[in-house]
């Protein structure tokens, strides 16, 4: 606890580091599953192959990973992002497609008849209907990209891990405390707060598809 | 290509270290998996019909799920200290959210016609989970066992910072010296039997789900 009190700033150093790789590979693994699971929404084949590529690269440990990635990018904070963008595809790409399609035929009919075009129809029905999927998938997302950046910092990507490896390397037990625990909270934290939205966006989906029955009845099916 | 046949010629100049190592990985994952389903089964069956306990152990399972697996066997370290028995310990905390959310769930939501008609054929309760609730949960409670099973073999790679053992140890060795066809000796041979436990367990669950159930 002295410890804590005397380098606090170490460890909301660690904390901010932690949450701006995080978010990075966040960003960057939606982008990339967003446009995927797009297409393999559509397309069978394309989802079965994104889900057997992304099942398979979900399957390799992390620590692995991180080593494998060496002789291609070399140690860092690159080589960790790769690994967690890899890490998130298979949850966003499989809940952003079968969020999408889960948007029932006879709303996406009644767009189509009221002359929504493709684009139209995918970001005012079919994204909105699904994004309570789709934050599910986040919230999995982020969750396991915190717990992968804490393994990261072992290759030089910073972040809360270098204080749980400089305490073990100097047996400061402390530091591993302070740092193994934060990393702790801040899954926790990002889980339950990603955990109301979705809770939210829930409720929104059902009460609009009650307001205007004849219009979005997502619910009853 | 070359790192390869370095790494290849590693392993044959070390053939014992890397038994040794693979030896010790395969242990202490299935020591982990074994002791986190023998306790995560029977705690899954005892409170899947209380409404307060089955809502508390799915939360608490929840919550573990989500604490990142090195912060868990670093948190182990300063209180049983370093070896294959802090290791072997936090990794079966590590398995036991997806046996037990999948044992309570699987256990509470057997179709409650097929419960009432053994109950009317005279069956106990025990009798009941015995030979209808968890032949018909099996698949589930398996499924959950799969993803424990792959998580502990990932887990274990983690474990040689706490001094576990198992295949981790070439990896740190290899990174801290940035020898890279050492590094790979750890990290290949990791990640097939990651696959192959995916794979194995896969075939196996297949087998349990009855024939008209597969999809």
């Amino acid at each position: 606890m002295t410890w804590l009190m005397r380098n606090w700033d170490q460890v909301l150093l660690g904390l901010y580091e932690h949450i701006v790789i995080s978010l990075s590979a966040l960003v960057i693994a939606f982008v990339l599953a967003f446009a995927i699971g797009l297409w393999a929404a559509r397309r069978e084949t394309v989802y079965q192959a994104a889900l057997a590529i992304s099942g398979f690269l979900y399957t390799i440990p992390t620590l692995a990973f991180l080593a494998l990635m060496i002789p291609i990018v070399g140690l860092g904070k690159a080589n960790a992002i790769i690994v967690m963008v890899c890490f998130s595809l298979l949850i966003l790409i499989r809940n952003i497609a079968t969020g999408i399609r889960g948007a029932p035929a006879e709303v996406v009919d009644a767009a189509r008849g009221m002359g929504m075009s493709g684009a139209q129809i995918l970001w005012k029905v079919e994204v909105p209907l699904a994004l309570p999927v789709i934050v599910a998938g986040m919230r999995i997302a982020a969750v396991t990209v915190i717990s992968v950046s804490v393994v990261a910092a072992y290759i030089g990507a910073g972040g809360l891990g270098t204080l749980i490896f400089n305490g073990i390397s100097n047996d400061h037990t402390p530091k591993i405390w302070a740092g193994a625990l934060t990393a702790c909270a801040l899954a926790v934290i990002v889980d339950l707060s990603l955990a109301a939205v979705e809770r939210r966006l829930q409720r929104r989906v059902r009460e609009a598809s009650t307001a205007h029955p004849g219009g979005m009845d997502g619910d009853r099916q | 290509m070359s790192l390869l046949v370095e790494a290849w010629n590693f392993i044959l100049q070390h053939p014992g270290r890397f038994g040794q190592a693979l030896f010790t990985h395969i242990t202490l994952s299935a020591a982990a998996l074994l002791t986190a389903a023998t306790i995560a089964i029977p705690v899954g069956i005892a409170v899947a019909d209380r409404a307060r306990g089955a809502l508390l152990a799915i939360n608490a399972a929840n919550i573990g799920r989500t604490l990142p697996s090195l912060a868990v066997l670093a948190l182990v370290m300063p209180i049983l200290g370093t070896g294959f028995m802090p290791s072997w310990f936090a990794l079966t905390l590590l398995a036991i959210p997806p046996i037990l959310i999948n044992t309570t769930i699987a256990i509470r939501d057997v179709d409650a016609d097929i419960v009432d008609a053994a109950r009317g054929m005279g069956m106990s309760a025990r009798e009941i989970i015995r030979k209808i609730r968890f032949p018909l949960a099996l698949p589930v409670i398996f499924a959950g066992i799969r993803t424990s099973a792959v998580q502990v073999v990932s887990g274990a790679v983690l474990a040689a910072y706490i001094g576990g053992g198992g295949l981790g140890d070439f990896i740190t060795a290899g990174i801290a010296m940035m020898a890279v066809p050492q590094l790979l000796v750890g990290a290949i041979p990791a990640t097939l039997l990651s696959l192959g436990t995916d794979f194995l367990f896969g075939r196996i669950q297949r087998r349990m789900t009855p024939a008209a159930l597969r999809s």
